[in-house]
């Protein structure tokens, strides 16, 4: 499985990446992409910044062993993923997900897995300042839900 | 010396996210924690709530984990990126 994962200090292009990330491909006919962006307005409803800290070193090599264990669940040609650490403001993009196999379900159900991973099991800390002052987010336990089903999962999934 | 590194919250409370401790022998980690806390109370009590994991050279430890001079002991609360 082709892998790249990136901690990105400065902005950078989704579209563009995942142009790259296809002309890299040789046998896959599905390619499923996330990506996620800041809120142009905060849970407060102003206009918000966020920042985004991690442990170099450690948080890369969480995110590779999570792909080791994507690797063994689905049949992927490659992987990537870029994850924004610094100041952002609004629409900036924040994480990218791509994942690339024969066929579609393997493609969605990688990418919903490491996504979920990112969400809340990455070593990660983002702090929102809005007009309300700076706030430490925390995973929803929605999130710690989602990352929790692919622990029940049998290797491929549903 | 040993590199403390807090994150998140954490930094915020010791107001930067690094400090040093000369350790002139090895001490548990949850025995750094009370001398921490001897000096600064919120931090200290900060540091043991349950969420709040430790990682040791990289490597999730726990209170028991032994640091020595030279080692990087990280303090990791609740994750949270995307």
């Amino acid at each position: 499985m082709l892998r790249q994962i990136r901690i990105a200090e400065q902005p950078f292009d989704p579209e563009a990446e995942i142009a790259s990330f296809r002309k890299a491909l040789r046998d896959s006919g599905a390619i499923v992409t996330f990506t996620g962006q800041v809120r142009p307005i905060s849970s407060d409803g102003s206009v918000s910044t966020l920042s985004l800290q991690h442990y170099p070193g450690m948080t890369e090599r969480g995110i590779e062993a999570m792909l080791d264990d994507a690797a063994t669940r689905w049949p992927l040609e490659a992987v990537l993923v870029i994850h924004r650490v610094g100041d952002m403001v609004p629409h900036d993009a924040i994480v990218l997900v791509a994942t690339a196999s024969k066929h579609r379900r393997a493609a969605f159900q990688s990418a919903d897995f490491l996504m979920d991973y990112l969400k809340s099991r990455a070593l990660f800390w983002k702090s929102e300042t809005s007009a309300a002052g700076k706030l430490w987010v925390e995973p929803r336990e929605a999130d710690y839900a989602d990352a929790a089903r692919w622990d029940e999962e049998p290797p491929g999934g549903r | 010396m040993a590199r403390l590194l807090f994150f998140g919250r954490l930094g915020d409370l010791v107001g930067g996210i690094e400090r040093t401790l000369n350790l002139s022998q090895p001490h548990m980690v949850r025995d750094l924690i009370a001398v921490i806390e001897a000096g600064d109370r919120l931090l200290g009590s900060a540091l043991q709530e349950d969420r709040v994991r430790y990682a040791l050279n990289g490597v999730i430890v726990d209170g028991e984990a032994l640091v020595e001079q030279d080692d990087e002991l990280a303090f990791l609360p609740p994750v949270s990126g995307g």
